[in-house]
């Protein structure tokens, strides 16, 4: 099974097509792929706690590993302790590291 | 670290205008220091980002002169790239799209800096081992 | 064999009178013509680049008439008949109010849920 790279540079709050994003990402999960959904830039906006992003709490129940581009949520000032649960705090190196391992990767 | 890779990446996103920009360069400055092969097709508004005339500014608002301000210029952050493949071994390739090049004005490039084709892009994807693409929207 | 690649487009019309073109359906015509093996999918807003009967009248500055005003309905069929797979996204298109009889001919259509499954098909997905 390939596995696959999502990167969410986006906001659900002003992009309407940030949904069906995440929505890919769980399809591909549940087809039985290994799937990163990394948020990186405004997508990490999603990922507070308490946030209209309860959608990626859904994301990482399907099984996507959520991964949030720590320098963007520094840029912002969301501390790692103010993430949804299922959403880990990661350096690009994440990104880099999946790119290496051949990762189907498509931006967002 | 990681076997040497052949990673290819496209920007598209003029200076300036999107986070997408400084992402990007982020991501090929990683590639380049974990000794990776880049090959950056730049098309439309990203052939900008090398173009050689890039002047910095003051900036009145914050009272800083031109030495102050010091302001980014993404000629500047891709010379830098290339001088970072040279110390790491890593090959970096930078093709601007012709065509794109040339409706915008921006034929003066910095050193390094390719003009080609999407034939160049496909046959760079060819020889990757993965790709990135990083459209504009 | 060539890596077998699905460019994905969704954004639309962003800079396609300026451009005469949308530029990945531009950039997918020319490596195709390199002897690329691309197919694409358009989802989102991109749906509309199907729609038949897409007529942009030319724009004029002054004395400055345009007279290649993009056809990219034409662009979308030529590319299905140069044999690159053209999908849309049906529930995108349905969400728009778009009739099927609406679609160039050659447009193939798949539901949102069968996204997942046609990236597998693909040695890699460009998104646009």
């Amino acid at each position: 099974m390939a596995g696959y790279l999502l990167i969410e540079s986006r906001d659900p709050y002003e992009h309407n097509d940030v949904g069906p994003y995440y929505e890919l990402a769980s399809g591909l999960a549940k087809e039985g792929h290994q799937v990163t959904l990394f948020l990186v830039q405004n997508g990490v906006l999603a990922a507070r706690r308490g946030a209209q992003g309860e959608l990626l709490a859904r994301v990482a129940q399907a099984g996507v590993e959520v991964l949030a581009d720590d320098f963007s949520l520094r840029e912002r000032g969301i501390r790692p302790d103010r993430l949804i649960p299922g959403v880990k705090p990661a350096p690009l190196d994440a990104v880099m590291d999946q790119l290496e391992a051949g990762r189907k990767a498509l931006w967002h | 670290m990681a076997d040497k890779k052949k990673l290819t990446f496209v920007l598209m996103d003029a200076p300036y205008e999107n986070a997408r920009t400084v992402t990007g360069l982020r991501l090929i400055d990683l590639a380049l220091k974990r000794g990776h092969d880049v090959t950056v097709f730049a098309y439309e508004g990203a052939v900008s980002l090398a173009f050689s005339k890039q002047a910095k500014h003051a900036n009145a608002v914050h009272g800083r002169d031109v030495d102050q301000e010091d302001h980014p210029l993404p000629r500047e952050w891709i010379a830098a790239l290339f001088e970072q493949a040279q110390k790491t071994g890593a090959a970096l390739e930078w093709i601007n799209c012709g065509l794109c090049v040339d409706e915008r004005g921006v034929g003066e490039a910095v050193a390094g800096v390719k003009r080609g084709s999407p034939a160049d892009l496909w046959k760079a994807a060819e020889a990757s081992d993965n790709a990135l693409i990083i459209g504009a929207r | 064999m060539p890596r077998k690649v699905l460019q994905v487009i969704e954004s639309a019309y962003r800079c396609t009178i300026e451009e005469q073109d949308d530029p990945v359906v531009w950039i997918t015509h020319a490596m195709k013509g390199a002897g690329a093996n691309v197919h694409l999918l358009l989802r989102g807003n991109a749906v509309n680049y199907a729609v038949k009967g897409q007529a942009v009248a030319e724009v004029n500055f002054g004395t400055r008439h345009q007279r290649q005003a993009p056809r990219i309905d034409d662009d979308i069929a030529s590319l299905c008949a140069k044999s690159v797979d053209v999908y849309v996204v049906e529930d995108d298109v349905a969400e728009r109010g778009i009739e099927r009889s609406e679609l160039v001919s050659g447009i193939r259509t798949i539901p949102r849920s069968g996204i997942a499954r046609l990236f597998g098909e693909y040695d890699q997905v460009w998104h646009w």
